[in-house]
């Protein structure tokens, strides 16, 4: 079997017991990315030299008898929103087309003392913001299930490289749906963490209240692995929740009998295609058959999730993204300037595109005198009973389920010029960062050939039981289908 | 309800980009068709309700007065596309 | 006519702490152009920002020696706007729930008291240092400006005051008050020149009961800038509305050579801050058992102090000011005192001549070679009458340029106080006899030459004569 399509346990072992030397896994991505990402276009920047470095860095450890970590030397691809340290972090914006931070991330850091060799950086949507990975200054990303189709977005990149074998597995980052929408447009596994249980140190911000970062997996095994690596107290971010938690990987289990599920009635009604919604009552009808109780829950309150987001997340993004201004890094306008104000002028407008543009203006807006209370303090009560209906559900439910995307993958350009339109694909999945809660998507089936997502969510800081329900479904669907071109 | 051409020159202006005209018009009808969305949450009875900009239920987080390594100078202008003698250099403040 | 006026300040402080407010860096001042700083405070993608708990704590005990409350969650929130000298483009301040609310602080003037009531007491972060290269040297003459984040996310207490305040001198007063406070309770070095207080004022003057409209005044360096602002302005306002004119709602800026405020250039732009809940950064809820340890962490405060002081010594309100100020000079006071001697003598040496050489030698009170000891020694040897008052300034002197103890010096200079009434007679009358006019003069009620017979005495005797003795002997012989 070629290294590219071996699962990440047994690259992992083959490298231990020494069958595989790490710069040979290298180099076999490396290959493969060589050979396919022209026509994916899901790395923004390959770091061939610093991967093999690496790489050779953990064979000369593992040559010399030192212990590495279990997963030393499987390569990585990382969402290009993560600060790597002397490798170029872009966010798929031209304003950060040059830009090389001088610290890793925390997450980042992590995973390279676990010994992964980061292979690039991955494309997104620019500064995280979009559905499709279309609104990347790097070019889109195509969905390597069908070339004329996007990916999903804005972990675009980090699902279309771990589907097309150019990683075994990457992170990404989502604020609103961002690794769960790709990763179910993409046929893969994507999980965003409870809010404070990832650091958030060095992941550039789009909207801090909501942002978490995340795997993004062939399996939901490798899913809580890399989960294990990421996750942790981190005294660089308020926001880290600090304490211990358990080992993921070690408490997976798949026997769920008897546990309570909830349909939520609001995110399987309208506006969900009818082959998404096929493939995600097959595998309700699934659980149901294997002992798990299935009912449908009400959630009222997520029908203005969409809304409350649309306003929240670019009131956080408008102030975050206010220090790309030329002064101190990043791309500057060229020419003669009369003064600063024209410079952060033609700076800003060269160097952000359309969307980025969008969403800084409306929030702006949001935030702006006399519509405040109207706009965003409101929105951040409704948010409030949106926290409100999760609660009252998890009196009663163990999981609450969804589709992850009322879509399957659409084609390039579809949406690009009605950005409401695009903005509904992250329907269901918006209400999970609201609340801060986890929640995995994982691949049920397919509609015309396209992968169609599963949503499970949980209560806060439940990874354990979400991963549990989300085994427990992989081993009963059974899903092992490729994208036709790569098979 | 629409948002004025006015609105959009004015949050432009406080966000620091300039568009012509016609990008003027598109975002016009973008953002409209964005914000008329959002106001649905106005029909929503959000009463004696808190606001939540935060869901994690955690207070007090300091770190102690300790200093840190601080990048090297060298460093800290490192990606600065103008910089003179250690200094970040912009254009006239007026 | 007659008009009221009406001030407010806002006082930014900064605070001494070894870091920056949400990152490691040093805060402390100098160095070369960004060498204290890191990815927090230059701004870079993807940093956080993490409470100093001492900040915050500093921040809470200002505000409990302001007597505010301290409210049980506070929040921080990002004020906006682009300015270089701003890493992120926004400043991480606080907005509606400052740490600490509606506290006041009674100044003593020349007989009254004024209340100045404390809107707030908040924490934000300070920006960086533009610096304007042109060949003016001047903002608006700059072809360019170089940025120095040294300074940015250095941690800032703002004090805001209600408009109690009524005139300048008050303003002065409130502001020393207030900066003696800061410097007691060890948050801040308080240094008006430096920039580490820096205080701004918001002044109107009305003819009724409606306030008039106000102008804030920036650019104050020193207690005495602030004052001659205010005066200045008050005056201009006067004349505006004397003249029929109305006041205009503005910044000014005060200059401190050409003692005049002008207006700011204001910017074209209208002011929208969009400030927001920072979402970096969770509330503060301070526990009572925290208060309650700051609160006993606080030192005897300057008000207090002043009315101990004057309640237990009666020592008048100006001596008391100027014992006061600083707490190491209170201290060093207070440590004079176990000498025994009389508290008012001992004020006088330590506020008068001693604070005249410090100030003149640029010494600081914790850097005296007089020591609290001494000034003690010298008021006994001037009560015992072994020296006289003009023996004791020049004894003082000596003092404090040799180091030695005034009893020692007197000892090894022979500098006794003539108090024996025969050697004194002989002295006072050969004055008598060499002075017919003056005695003339004397006999018929002009006071000023009995003045002027002592001083011959003295001159005479070199200083040492006991001037109560031979005041009263003059009197003797030429009644
Ligand atoms: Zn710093």
């Amino acid at each position: 079997m070629a290294i590219t399509e071996m699962e990440v346990k047994e690259i992992a072992e083959k490298i231990n017991n020494k069958e595989l030397s790490s710069l040979e896994v290298a180099e076999a991505f490396l290959k493969r990315i060589d050979t396919v990402d022209a026509g994916i276009n899901a790395y923004i920047t390959v770091a061939h030299s610093q991967a093999r470095k690496a790489a050779g860095e953990i064979d000369d450890r593992i040559a010399s008898g030192e212990s590495v970590g279990e997963y030393a030397g499987v390569p990585v691809g990382v969402k290009d929103v993560l600060c790597t340290e002397g490798l170029r972090t872009t966010c798929g914006s031209r304003i950060l087309s040059g830009f090389s931070p001088v610290y890793d991330a925390t997450v980042v850091k992590k995973i390279r003392e676990a010994g992964l060799v980061i292979l690039g950086k991955a494309n997104m949507d620019e500064f995280a913001m979009g559905s499709s990975t279309e609104n990347s200054y790097f070019g889109p990303t195509r969905n390597p299930w069908d070339p004329e189709r996007v990916p999903g977005g804005s972990s675009g990149g980090s699902a279309a490289l771990v589907a097309a074998g150019e990683a075994p597995w990457a992170l990404g980052s989502d604020t609103g749906g961002s690794i769960r929408q790709p990763a179910a447009m993409c046929g893969i596994v994507g999980m965003k963490p409870t809010y404070g249980l990832v650091s958030r140190y060095g992941l550039v911000a789009f909207a801090s209240s909501l942002d978490q970062v995340g795997p993004m997996t062939r399996n939901v095994h490798d899913c809580a692995v890399l989960l294990d690596m990421i996750a942790g107290h981190d005294p660089l971010d308020s926001t880290s929740i600090p304490g211990a938690r358990p080992c993921y990987a070690d408490s997976l289990n798949p026997n769920v009998r008897g546990l309570k599920v909830g349909v939520v009635r609001e995110l399987t009604s309208t506006g969900i295609e009818p082959g998404v919604l096929r493939e995600f009552n097959k595998a309700v009808e699934l659980l149901a058959a294997s002992g798990l109780e299935c009912e449908e829950v009400s959630l009222s309150s997520f029908e203005y999730g969409l809304s409350a987001y649309y306003l929240i997340a670019p009131a956080e993004a408008s102030s975050n993204l206010a220090r790309f201004d030329g002064v101190r890094y990043g791309f500057r306008a060229e020419g003669e300037m009369e003064d600063i104000w024209e410079m952060y002028d033609r700076t800003r407008s060269e160097g952000f595109g359309d969307e980025v543009k969008r969403r800084i203006m409306l929030g702006t807006y949001a935030l702006s005198a006399g519509y405040y209370d109207e706009y965003y303090a409101k929105a951040l009560k409704v948010r409030t009973l949106i926290v409100e209906d999760f609660n009252r559900a998890w009196g009663k439910f163990d999981v609450l389920v969804s589709p992850t995307s009322p879509t399957t993958a659409f084609k390039i350009g579809e949406k690009v010029d009605d950005p409401l339109t695009m903005y509904l694909s992250d329907i269901c999945t918006i209400p999970v960062n609201l609340a801060g809660i986890p929640a995995i998507s994982i691949p049920c089936g397919l509609s015309g050939g396209l992968p169609v997502g599963f949503q499970i969510m949980a209560p806060p800081l439940q990874e354990e039981k979400l991963l549990s329900v989300a085994c427990g479904l992989e081993s009963l669907l059974g899903f092992d289908e490729k994208p036709p071109a790569l098979i | 309800m629409s948002i004025s051409i006015e609105d959009v020159e004015h949050v432009a202006k406080l966000a620091k980009l300039v568009l012509t005209d016609e990008e003027k018009e598109k975002f016009r009808r973008q953002l409209s068709d964005v914000l008329d969305h959002a106001k649905r949450i106005s029909e929503m009875d959000t009463g004696e309700t808190e606001p939540t900009s935060h869901a994690v239920p955690i207070v007090n987080v300091f770190r102690e007065d300790e200093r840190r390594a601080t990048l090297s100078n060298e460093e800290a202008v490192s990606n600065a596309p103008w910089a003179v003698d250690g200094e970040f250099k912009v254009p006239r403040i007026i | 006519m007659d008009y009221l006026t009406t001030i407010g300040l806002e006082i930014h402080v900064e605070l001494l702490t070894n870091s920056k407010m949400f990152c490691g860096c040093p805060a402390d001042f100098g160095g070369d152009p960004n060498t204290k700083t890191c990815p927090v405070c230059l701004g870079h993608p993807g940093s956080l920002p993490v409470m100093n708990r001492k900040a915050v704590e500093s921040t809470i005990r200002l505000g409990l020696s302001l007597n505010c409350d301290i409210s049980p969650r506070s929040i921080f929130h990002r004020k906006n706007y682009f300015y270089p000298d701003m890493p992120k483009n926004y400043q991480i301040s606080q907005y509606d729930i400052p740490l600490c609310v509606g506290g006041c602080l009674d100044v003593e003037m020349e007989g009254y008291a004024r209340k100045v009531g404390i809107t707030r007491v908040h924490l934000e972060e300070d920006t960086g240092k533009s610096l304007h290269v042109g060949e003016s040297g001047r903002i608006h003459g700059a072809d360019f400006s170089l940025e120095n984040f040294n300074r940015a996310g250095v941690p800032l207490a703002e004090i805001v005051t209600e408009p109690d305040i009524k005139s300048p001198e008050e303003a002065r007063a409130f502001a020393q008050l207030l900066r003696s406070t800061i410097r007691y309770i060890g948050i801040s070095d308080g240094k008006m020149e430096e920039g580490s207080l820096r205080v701004d004022a918001n002044i109107s003057i009305s003819a009724g009961e409606e306030l008039g409209t106000k102008v804030e005044i920036k650019n104050m360096n020193s207690f005495k800038a602030l004052q001659r602002a205010l005066a200045y302005e008050e005056e201009r306002q006067r004349k505006v509305l004397n003249e029929g004119g109305t006041i205009v709602q503005e910044t000014r800026h005060w200059d401190d050579a050409a003692g005049i405020t002008h207006p700011l250039r204001s910017k074209e732009e209208a002011f929208d801050y969009r400030y927001f809940p920072e979402p970096d950064l969770l509330p503060v809820e301070p526990e009572p058992a925290w208060i309650d340890e700051l609160r006993e962490s606080l030192p005897e405060l300057p008000v207090a102090r002043a009315g101990r002081l004057k309640s237990e010594y009666g020592l008048p309100v100006e001596m008391v000011s100027a014992i006061i100020a600083e707490k190491a000079l209170a201290d060093f006071y207070e440590e004079a005192l176990k000498s025994g001697g009389d508290p008012r003598e001992i004020a006088k040496w330590i506020a008068g001549d001693l604070a005249a050489l410090l100030n003149e030698q640029s010494v600081d009170i914790s850097g005296s070679p007089v020591t609290p000891a001494y000034i003690g020694e010298l008021v006994g040897l001037i009560t015992k009458k072994t020296i006289s008052g003009k023996m004791a300034k020049d004894l003082l002197k000596e003092t404090f340029s040799s180091g030695k103890s005034p009893a020692k010096i007197v000892k090894e200079k022979g500098l006794l106080q003539i108090a024996d009434e025969d050697e004194l007679m002989s002295m006072v009358e050969k004055v008598i006899a060499e002075n017919p006019e003056a005695v003339e003069d004397f006999k018929n009620g002009k006071e000023q030459s009995l003045k002027f017979m002592m001083g011959q005495v003295m001159k005479m005797s070199r200083g040492k004569a006991n001037p109560q003795i031979t005041s009263d002997l003059i009197k003797q012989k030429l009644s």
